[in-house]
């Protein structure tokens, strides 16, 4: 059972690092199951989704990827992908609400929509931002296009979500009124009601785990709501901190020569090291686990997964998010 | 093959971690020659966001402090514990002293913050008339420009070294200058910055914009009418009133922006410059690292190499991990609580890691055999004091032999 059913868009940030596309898409991959479809979106420019699924790069329209997490024998859902790009955007936009026709080209031949993109503050991000909103609230008057159950979005990393989705306050000292302002007012209310979610994707490290909290804090004093924390690249768990810490290498040298291996001094001892220097990095993932747990908001743990992610490690991630809940 | 180290286990100070596998090796990085070299003025870390770019540059800075050279850190958003640790944890834009640096070798070491609207607010104010730089600066376009506009921070990051380059200069300050850029995008944004704004100030939006401030109704065309009329439309009078003042107020200034983003580019063009990019070994770290590498030769900027943090160690022995997990299943199947099974398995794990790592380096290896390249291993503990930064710089100076 999922801990956010009523969720629609789900907003996934996180420090630099910290895996918050590889996350991004394994949550989609997970939510599209049981004939549900999802899109993916992606806004800074990267063509991270393109790479990990192995396909084209993505232009600004929405394509189908593939098909979700098969659950119980039922038929899954559908997974698009859509790259935003602000310029794009802009047009749509200018096309869709202002049917400006030939004074939309004009405004895109003097420079106004590179101004609009590159230069002018926050109306990049209202931009982003906005066509993720037509895609959470279109519904069956929206001739042709496709309807979602769920969007999630590969944000911006945690340092700049707040700003990032806060778009009516990033316009307040430019537009105190006007259309673009009661726009962005509309936006807002869907990004701080209970079908927006933000979850923050972390490392058990110390400088991705405080800023996971002060992100949290921050989207707290926004008004913003905070989804889950994804703890994302965890070591291997199988050995416990007492084990470790009892490892005796004349023990390790029989058991090696007990299934045909060599028990040569240097393995044993590379052995015995490798195991003391994980126990140590573990103590400090535990050290780290214990803040993430006192955030007070559910956490889920992703592995860290030696072979790197394709397709097939994807999958396995959305698994383990599924089951954990998240999705 | 590997180089595999000699040094026991758990003499770590005298370690020098291994790192990767074979493969085309990159010429290693000599960074006690760069820092050594007097001709090196400045040196710039630049690469994405998360791969230890601030704490490189602390370290480096420290190491050059401590090798002899009189240098300045100029960091953007260190950590708050290391930012404590080296006592700037004001953020305001003036270089302090960092203590407990070993000077005996006549070296020194000051750090900064970078506070990136005050730097934006001095430029303007050293541009225009104390009046017209306060219509500026209280305009809502300039509050909202200067702390968010794509790339402001990459430029004023830029033009923060100009002026404590052209500081140095004068008073014999500094002899060497460590700049951290911030983690963004396009974190090389600074070297379009001159491009662009002479493309903004060229073209044909400005002078719409000024149309109304400067001439008669005649200028006046029916294409600006159109224009205008759309953008009212858009954005309501008001709003298109506060972009025309603040368009007809910055118009003076950013000539003067012009002349100083081209001569800051100069500067780093120079041969007193060197760029080094810092990756980790990840995919996506190390595209972002050939983009700049081949950003930065195309724009003829002086390159020193690369430098890959958080490098996975070599396990010891030569062991490969398929027959680690064989071995380790069978001992599994006889007792399946087995810690020797366990330990076998974290190294069959390691080794892949380590594998994947070496494969993805001898790629960027392949693509950009110029560039000359230096491997941190990952540490366990974050750094947050000086002891940490010098740990940092013994391991960046570290020649790894990749034969």
């Amino acid at each position: 059972m999922s801990d956010w059913p009523r969720v629609r868009l789900h907003v996934v940030t996180g420090k630099g690092g910290t895996g918050k596309s590889t996350v991004s898409a394994a949550l989609a991959l997970a939510l599209a199951t049981r004939g549900k479809n999802v899109l993916l979106c992606e806004v800074e420019g990267r063509q991270g989704i393109a790479r990990m699924f192995d396909v084209d790069p993505l232009p600004y329209s929405e394509r189908r990827l593939t098909t979700g997490l098969p659950l119980d024998d039922e038929r899954p859902g559908v997974v698009h992908a859509l790259h935003i790009d602000a310029e794009s955007a802009l047009l749509e936009y200018l096309a869709m609400y202002y049917k400006l026709g030939r004074a939309g080209r004009a405004l895109d031949k003097v420079g106004v929509v590179e101004f609009a993109t590159t230069i002018a503050p926050g109306v990049r991000d209202v931009l982003l931002t906005g066509k993720v909103f037509e895609a959470v609230q279109r519904n069956s008057r929206n001739k042709g296009a496709i309807e979602y159950d769920a969007v999630v979005l590969d944000a911006p990393p945690t340092g700049r979500i707040t700003q990032f989705l806060n778009v009516s306050n990033e316009l307040a000292g430019l537009a105190k009124v006007g259309p673009v302002k009661s726009q962005a007012d509309t936006m807002m209310t869907l990004f701080r009601s209970p079908r927006t979610a933000v979850h923050l994707v972390t490392v058990l490290e110390e400088m991705p785990v405080q800023e996971t909290a002060d992100g949290i804090a921050d989207l707290h004093d926004n008004d913003l709501p905070v989804g889950g924390v994804v703890v994302n690249l965890v070591r291997p768990q199988e050995l416990t901190p007492d084990q470790l810490a009892s490892t005796d290498p004349a023990v390790v040298a029989a058991d090696l020569k007990g299934v045909g291996l060599d028990p040569a001094e240097s393995l044993v001892e590379g052995l015995v090291a490798e195991g003391r220097e994980h126990a140590e990095r573990r103590a400090l993932e535990h050290d780290q686990r214990a803040l993430v747990g006192a955030l007070g908001v559910p956490t889920y743990e992703l592995p860290r997964l030696a072979r790197g992610v394709d397709l097939g490690a994807l999958y396995e991630l959305a698994g383990l998010l599924r089951t954990q809940g998240l999705a | 093959m590997a180089a595999r180290t000699t040094s026991r286990p758990g003499d770590r100070s005298s370690a020098r971690t291994r790192v990767g596998p074979a493969g085309p090796a990159a010429d290693p990085l000599d960074i006690d020659g760069l820092l050594d070299d007097r001709s090196v003025g400045i040196i710039v870390c630049c690469g994405s966001g998360g791969v230890g770019k601030t704490t490189t540059s602390a370290a480096l800075a420290l190491r050059a402090a401590e090798r002899g050279r009189r240098v300045v850190v100029l960091t953007i958003d260190p950590a708050r514990r290391l930012a404590q640790s080296m006592g700037i944890a004001a953020l305001d834009n003036t270089p302090r002293p960092v203590s407990s640096v070993d000077t005996s070798a006549g070296g020194s070491l000051d750090a900064m913050m970078l506070d990136m609207k005050r730097t934006f607010d001095e430029v303007v104010e050293a541009q225009a008339s104390p009046e017209k730089a306060r219509a500026i600066l209280e305009n809502p376009f300039y509050v909202t420009l200067s702390s968010s506009f794509a790339g402001t921070q990459e430029y004023m990051a830029m033009e923060k070294l100009g002026q404590i380059r052209a500081d140095a200069q004068r008073d014999g300050t500094y002899d060497l200058i460590v700049v951290d850029t911030p983690p963004s995008r396009s974190a090389l944004d600074f070297l379009d910055a001159p491009e662009r704004l002479s493309r903004f100030l060229d073209g044909r939006f400005i002078k719409l914009m000024l149309a109304p401030a400067k001439g008669p109704a005649r200028i006046v065309s029916a294409g600006f009418g159109l224009i205008t009329n759309a953008l009212t439309r858009i954005l309501g009078a008001q709003v298109l009133r506060d972009l025309q003042t603040f368009v007809a107020a910055i118009d003076t200034v950013f000539g003067g922006f012009r002349q100083r983003a081209m001569k800051t580019y100069a500067l780093l063009q120079a041969d007193g410059t060197a760029f080094l990019v810092v990756a980790s070994p990840e995919p996506a770290a190390l595209r972002e690292a050939a983009y700049f590498v081949e950003r930065l030769s195309e724009d003829r900027m002086p390159l020193a190499g690369l430098v890959v943090n958080r490098s996975s160690p070599v396990p010891q022995g030569d062991l490969s991990a398929d027959e680690a997990m064989a071995a380790a299943e069978r001992l599994r199947a006889q007792d399946p609580t087995s810690l020797t099974a366990g330990l076998l398995r974290l190294h069959a794990d390691q080794t892949r890691l380590v594998e994947r790592e070496g494969a993805l380096r001898a790629g960027f290896a392949r693509a950009h055999p110029q560039v000359a390249t230096t491997l941190v291993p990952a540490l366990a503990a974050d750094v947050h004091d000086l002891r940490g930064l010098r740990r940092i710089g013994e391991l960046l100076a570290t020649r790894v032999d990749e034969t």
